[in-house]
């Protein structure tokens, strides 16, 4: 749980209290928050002022001369800006859909079928959330490229399964790699519902799927949602997955980013991109925050 | 609880035993063999050898492992402390600044490293601060990526910190400066310690912002891995790899370690 960064839940939000109830909780009152500044002063300076200089520099050419709105108008008018947008948006669908049947399924297991040595599966699951994810796509090729173990198991009919070097290929590995973020919360949101109201539907006869479908769900649901939200957000954000698998029809955002500005040195046309890229981070990032802090309260009120 | 028939429940199992091999334990397998195979491109790699891991153990791979433990630790530290600082320091603060301290600190989790390294590198490649080609930027990069985490992990800790100790503390006379270090941050001790283990680690496999603010002197471990893996050289890439999982797993053991250890004192 503790190599778990994903599913912090945002402080700010937390069930407000009455205005009495909070200000008793704080300790003195005095100017000590005013220290609050130092490290805020710094945060200001390596990562707001870098973010605004992403800005300027979209307005800028690459030698530094001002190129007012003409480099944005040939960005948003060129095909490869929307190509990318729409690449990167939809691997990280696929990849989050297929996170939340894979991960779903299996915090279900987990939590309504356990077996022995369920809680070693887990902690398993919690461990590999905090492996670099470029390792999947480093065992995948060994496994299933073009040269791979299951070309020799299956011979030549291997042709149609190398799909290491593709779309395909990199949203296979985003699952892989991100399902154990999704297993977490899920299963706490699984193990969240109620026992007794389980039995009673049981005990009037309801089947399986019936009791998941009218049950369960609806007690997960908010869980489902801040998790979907988080996975889409890193699915959006993932570089290493992309960058290892190296497909060239797979320009996501972030190696779209990498490419101009590191290969290219066309900072000008990385700095669009990124702005792109922040746009819908942070946007997916604020609707995350509003789901976690629905699932807070869903909790929270029962 | 839900009510499933015994073989119901038998082939449920073994749909999960065949996903949880596939997905968790074939990957990190697949690795630590690849990285003791001379060549694996049959159903069995076709012979052992240790040359791979002696290879990542000398020369430069171990030169940019250790560049990974160095900058990991340095952005570790300065991102617990300020992380620390921010949550701690806040608390008290009116709820307009806590609010806008607390929206600050979770910024750079939702911009991707990428960005991160791109805003450095444009920003700091110029006057007044020149950092472009230092160590710096990267030990700075990965800071700001793993600065969320720890001020998250530590802040969720402060909101549920008992304030009646300290005002006792504060009854009996004692100087803030003494409430903080003797009362507080002890009390926060957990967190701090599982807030360092995570950006250890996160900084141990960081790789897009540091792929963007790199200089040739100071490569980390997972740049000289996808150098390996770009240039074909799947089993140097896969000792590379299992290198840096072994070591992770013992700086993050030891971090752990350390702040037991601070604890009994």
């Amino acid at each position: 749980m503790i190599l778990q960064p994903s599913v912090s839940v945002p402080v700010a939000r937390e069930p407000r209290r009455s205005r009495g109830g909070r200000s008793t909780r704080r300790p003195t009152a005095s100017l000590g928050w005013l220290w609050a500044a130092v490290p805020t002063a710094l945060l200001a300076l390596f990562v707001l002022v870098p973010l605004a200089e992403i800005v300027v520099q979209s307005f800028l050419t690459d030698d530094g001369a001002p190129a007012g709105l003409a480099q944005w108008a040939s960005a948003l008018a060129s095909r490869s800006l929307w190509t990318s947008l729409g690449t990167t948006l939809g691997v990280a669908a696929a990849s989050t859909a297929g996170c939340l049947v894979v991960g779903g399924f299996l915090a279900f297991v987990l939590v309504f079928v356990p077996f022995r040595g369920s809680a070693m599966v887990r902690r398993a699951i919690e461990t590999v959330v905090s492996f670099p994810s470029f390792l999947i796509p480093l065992a995948f090729v060994v496994l299933y490229g073009n040269a791979g173990v299951l070309h020799a198991l299956l011979g030549p009919a291997a042709g149609r399964f190398s799909f290491t070097n593709s779309v395909a290929g990199v949203v296979a590995a985003e699952i892989t790699f991100y399902t154990p973020f999704v297993v977490a919360p899920l299963t706490a949101a699984f193990a969240s519902v109620s026992r007794d109201q389980l039995d009673v539907a049981g005990s009037l006869g309801a089947g399986p799927l019936r009791i998941i479908r009218t049950v369960v769900l609806p007690e997960a649901a908010p869980a489902i949602g801040a998790a979907s939200m988080l996975t889409f957000l890193l699915t959006v954000n993932e570089f290493g997955i992309v960058l290892f698998t190296g497909a060239k029809d797979v320009q996501t955002l972030p190696m779209q980013i990498y490419t101009d500005s590191i290969v290219s040195f066309d900072f000008s046309r990385a700095a669009i991109l990124a702005i792109v890229q922040i746009v819908l981070s942070v946007g997916i990032y604020l609707l995350y925050r509003r789901a976690a802090a629905r699932w807070t309260t869903a909790k929270g009120s029962r | 609880m839900i009510v499933f028939s015994t073989r119901a429940k038998v082939i449920l199992r073994a749909c999960f035993a065949v996903l949880f091999a596939l997905m968790v334990v074939l990957p990190v397998a697949v690795i630590v063999v690849a990285a003791f195979a001379t060549s694996w491109n049959g159903v069995l790699p076709s012979g052992l050898t240790f040359a791979h891991v002696a290879e990542a153990l000398g020369g430069d791979d171990l030169a940019s492992l250790r560049v990974s433990v160095e900058t990991a630790i340095i952005a570790a530290v300065l991102a617990v402390v300020a992380g620390t600082w921010a949550a701690v320091a806040a608390r008290t603060a009116p709820r307009p600044v806590a609010r806008t301290v607390d929206v600050l600190f979770h910024l750079p989790v939702s911009v991707p490293s990428v960005v991160v390294g791109l805003g450095l590198l444009i920003a700091f490649s110029k006057p007044p601060l020149l950092l472009n080609g230092t160590a710096a930027l990267v030990v700075l990069a990965q800071t700001v990526l793993v600065l969320s985490f720890a001020y998250s992990t530590v802040s969720a800790a402060v909101l549920r910190l008992d304030p009646e100790q300290e005002r006792v503390a504060f009854s009996l006379g004692a100087s803030r400066a003494r409430v903080l270090t003797r009362v507080t941050l002890p009390a926060l001790r957990p967190a701090i310690g599982a807030a360092a283990g995570l950006a250890v680690a996160l900084c141990m496999g960081e790789l897009g912002a540091t792929i963007m603010v790199y200089p040739a002197s100071w490569r980390t471990m997972p740049i000289s891995i996808f150098t390996a893996s770009d240039r074909g050289d799947l089993y140097s890439a896969a000792a590379g790899a299992l290198l840096l999982i072994a070591v992770t797993f013992v700086a993050v053991t030891a971090t752990g370690a350390l702040v037991r250890r601070a604890r009994t004192r």
